[in-house]
């Protein structure tokens, strides 16, 4: 949609402040109805130090889970009545989001009931899980700012797993094999740039192409040649994780944010590496007029064709980054299609994320806290079978694109092969 | 309309453009400029779109699927599978121990290298042939292979033909014949009279529904399909793989995931003993037959076809493009549904986990094959089929991984989505053949 939706009728306003009141209030009548519903003085105990010793040791949070679920949905229905009366203007989308989280909250605490969840290990899963997804998101907004579409993104993350784990495997080395992951990721992207931008084939069907392509040779030499021997092939060297001195050691903070392999730490740099490169650099401004309006970005003297080559091959390497993720940090060991999806879910979050690195980040981060959430429960004694706490992300993610996306203004001259006339 | 000529527009008559508008791959937006339509009626168009459904993503992306997927001649299909076997044997040697060992000392004996690659390369694509179609069994088991691609490759080229992409096959497949299934195995006493369709009907119903969703998310808030059918597909695996643990699903005699076994009454009959071909075949023909009616001669059909030639157009001529998406992505749904019945009911007989195989992601490839067309998707079908079933026996008799024949599809599908570049690495020329096939078969 085009920018039309900045100014809404009021009635628009009005239906939007209902729709969002019947939100909270189902949300409240699930807090109270399901969440609330514990034996009387059952108590949720939230860990918040890690068994690798920090200097502090913070006090674990003990709290009685009927009163504490009970006052968030307090809070749930208040809002509730002010959305329905008077509403909360341009905030109701924050709002909103605010009732999301508190449902979570509830949720979280109704699972630890007698039981103990450890928040340390929930936000490092989230960062861990988002790892890929952001990376992913990171190639996808530099492609799509410079007027490409990449649909291949889970290609390129299944093909860097990869490559990544063989290279690894062979050189006895995980830089190594984090370079072969990059190479496989560009090499993927160079295929793209050549079907879309030298062919002017059609860009969704070239990447769904790619993607195929990529699932089905990784998975035939996964079985042809991995398989028979998996000692000469398939165990790479791994990265070791890091803590950056001193800031590793604040409580909470630290093991969660600076504690984490080498690329955990390069989707951090990407993201503000990439802010600043596309929105302050002569180069991001050059890019992002090719996705714009290509026409006027020759006219000037920019090389069009070549400015988009660069833009999806350099995306590549951050997809292939992502996904030497797989077998150099999460796993290590290429198995077949163990990308399950999550370079459909980096798209998704580059659009939630409205083409911006920072707001892909946060989108990333959201589909991650999905997973750690389904993680950390699984653990939990809750009455929900663990298999269906992993559609936890997907499910999300439909939401968050069905709720958010439909304001999505793209690069104009996204999808369209530069023809110069 | 070739897709590398520059500004084709520009030669294009104008009556033409506006009966195929195949060359608005480049300048989708302009489309509506070169039809005869007033400026008025074209910004009332516009607006009403906009006030109705977010469909400008979608807009765009009919148009160009419209141009990649038809603006491919046959001659080039046929070359897109002869590069792709070239590059498949070259894959096939470098993945070979023997051959790479020659390798090695190529320079000293290259003759080495080209005899242990020949021998490699030729005994597996034989033993593919002979799968597929050397003999009655061979044969019959590229038609069972061949009768869900049919089906879930008309449920990608149905939605193609709306302008949009339904990834989502595998997820409604699975949804489609879970459902069969436990009618299949929870009904007891009916004659197959009754409750072999009724089995059926529910597994294309409850594939339709999963096929409505991203539709609705997609006509009502502008999600984009591809993603929430991604979504949905990992959704459908995962609780499918709940479903099996549960008491009431799994057999009880069997610790793995497999449901109870199907009551024979809603089996789908085989036609000769010893052969697992059966009338689930004639089901997925006669369903095609149904579609090509559908696509080419409803007005539901026409409605379809417009919405992904040219929203803009249709909402103009009076369609509405939500509720084609809608009616689009259902049927697509539909089909895949009733290719996982076919898998149930036809050849499993129970439901294991991840009885869809791969088969809904490869009705992608089928459909882009077949060109988004009914008559191409059955054919493509048949094909793929047979490498399905030839690819079995050449994993069984060379021990080169069944994958194979993914990586061939996949190499096959680059080629058709490019033809561009087939022509470049066969020198044709670019005029003379390949125009004009747009505005055939959409029944305009």
């Amino acid at each position: 949609m085009t920018a039309t939706m900045t100014t809404q009728a009021p009635e628009a306003l009005a239906r939007r402040n209902r729709r969002f009141g019947v939100f909270s209030l189902v949300c409240a009548v699930v807090m109270a109805g399901v969440f609330a519903r514990v034996p009387a003085g059952a108590q949720a105990t939230f860990v918040l130090t890690d068994a690798r010793g920090a200097a502090v040791t913070v006090p674990n949070i003990v709290v009685n889970v009927m009163p504490v679920v009970l006052a968030m949905t307090a809070i749930v229905l208040a809002i509730a009545a002010m959305q329905f009366t008077r509403g909360f203007g341009r905030w109701s989308v924050w709002v909103a989001g605010a009732v999301a989280a508190l449902l979570v909250a509830a949720f979280l605490t109704w699972a630890a009931a007698d039981s103990a969840v450890s928040l340390i290990a929930l936000f490092r899963g989230t960062i861990r899980s988002a790892t890929p997804i952001a990376l992913g998101a990171m190639c996808g907004v530099l492609c799509e700012r410079a007027g490409v579409i990449n649909i291949a993104i889970e290609g390129q993350l299944v093909a860097g797993a990869f490559t990544a784990a063989v290279v690894s495997t062979v050189f006895a080395s995980a830089w190594i094999g984090l370079g072969g992951g990059m190479l496989a990721g560009m090499l993927i992207g160079g295929m793209l740039a050549i079907l879309t931008i030298k062919f002017h084939a059609d860009q969704i069907v070239s990447g769904v192409v790619l993607w195929v392509l990529s699932v089905g040779s990784t998975s035939f030499l996964a079985s042809q040649v991995l398989a028979r021997d998996a000692a000469a092939y398939n165990t790479p060297v791994r990265f070791p994780s890091l803590s950056i001195p001193g800031l590793a050691q604040i409580p909470f903070l630290g093991p969660v944010l600076f504690r984490h392999t080498i690329i955990g730490f390069a989707m951090f740099i990407a993201v503000v590496a990439l802010t600043y490169a596309l929105f302050q650099t002569r180069w991001g401004l050059r890019l992002r007029s090719v996705g714009e309006h290509p026409k006027a970005a020759d006219t000037v003297g920019i090389k069009v064709l070549a400015t988009r080559y660069k833009a999806v091959i350099l995306g590549g390497a951050f997809a292939g980054i992502g996904g030497a993720w797989f077998t150099l940090d999460a796993t290590g060991q290429f198995s077949r299609e163990m990308s399950g999806g999550r370079g459909f879910i980096a798209l998704a979050a580059m659009l939630v994320g409205r083409y911006h690195p920072v707001g892909a980040f946060g989108a990333a981060i959201l589909f991650g806290f999905a997973s750690g959430l389904a993680t950390s429960v699984q653990r939990l004694p809750v009455p929900i079978p663990s298999t269906l706490m992993l559609t936890a992300p997907y499910v999300i993610t439909i939401l968050v694109v069905a709720g958010l996306v439909g304001r999505l203004r793209p690069p104009a001259a996204g999808g369209k092969p530069y023809i110069k006339e | 309309m070739s897709d590398d000529t520059p500004g084709p527009d520009d030669q294009t008559p104008p009556e033409q453009t506006a009966s195929t508008s195949g060359s608005s791959h480049d300048r989708p937006t302009d489309v509506l400029d070169s039809d005869e339509l007033s400026q008025a009626e074209v910004e009332a168009a516009r607006e009403r779109e906009r006030r109705e459904v977010s469909v400008e993503l979608g807009a765009t992306i009919g148009q160009r699927f419209v141009a990649a997927v038809t603006g491919v001649g046959l001659i080039v299909t046929l070359l897109a599978i002869f590069s792709a076997l070239v590059i498949g044997a070259l894959i096939i040697a470098l993945s070979d121990d023997a051959t790479r060992e020659a390798l090695s000392y190529f320079t000293a004996r290259p003759s080495d290298t080209f005899a242990s690659a020949w021998e490699v390369v030729s005994g597996a694509y034989a033993s593919m042939f002979r799968g597929a179609f050397a003999g009655l069994g061979p044969i019959s088991e590229t038609l069972v292979a061949a009768t869900p691609l049919i089906l879930t490759g008309l449920a990608v080229a149905v939605p193609l033909r709306t302008g949009l992409f339904n990834i989502g096959g595998e997820g409604q497949m699975v949804a489609g014949g879970t459902v069969a299934g436990f009618i299949g195995f929870w009904i007891v006493g009916l004659p197959t009279l009754i409750h072999l369709p009724l089995a059926l009907l529910a597994g294309a119903l409850a594939g339709a529904l999963y096929g409505w969703i991203p539709g609705v998310l997609k006509a009502r808030t502008g999600a984009h399909e591809v993603i929430s059918t991604i979504m949905l597909n990992n959704i459908a695996l995962l609780v499918l793989a709940w479903i099996l643990t549960t008491e009431f699903f799994r057999r009880p005699d069997r610790a793995d995931p497999i449901s109870k076994s199907m009551q024979d009454s809603a089996m789908l009959p085989e036609f000769l003993t010893g052969y697992r071909v059966n009338l689930g075949l004639v089901l997925a023909l006669a369903i095609a037959a149904a579609i090509f009616w559908m696509m080419e001669r409803s007005t539901v059909g026409f409605e379809l076809n417009a919405v992904g030639l040219n929203p803009n157009a249709a909402a103009t001529a009076g369609m509405s493009p939500g509720r084609s998406i809608i009616t689009a992505m259902s049927t697509g749904g539909m089909l895949a549904g009733a290719a996982g019945a076919t898998v149930i009911l036809g050849v499993q007989g129970r439901i294991t986990d991840g009885f869809s195989a791969g088969l809904g992601f490869e009705g992608i490839t089928v459909a882009l094959l077949g060109r988004g067309r009914v008559g191409g998707t059955v054919a493509a079908g048949l094909l793929f089929g047979s490498m399905r079933s030839g690819g079995r026996l050449m994993q069984a008799q060379t021990g080169i991984a069944l994958d194979l024949v993914l990586v061939l599809q996949g190499l096959i599908i680059v080629f058709i989505a490019a033809p561009a570049l087939v022509r470049a690495i066969y020198r044709i020329r670019t005029e003379g053949f390949a125009s004009g096939h747009v505005s055939k078969g959409w029944g305009s």
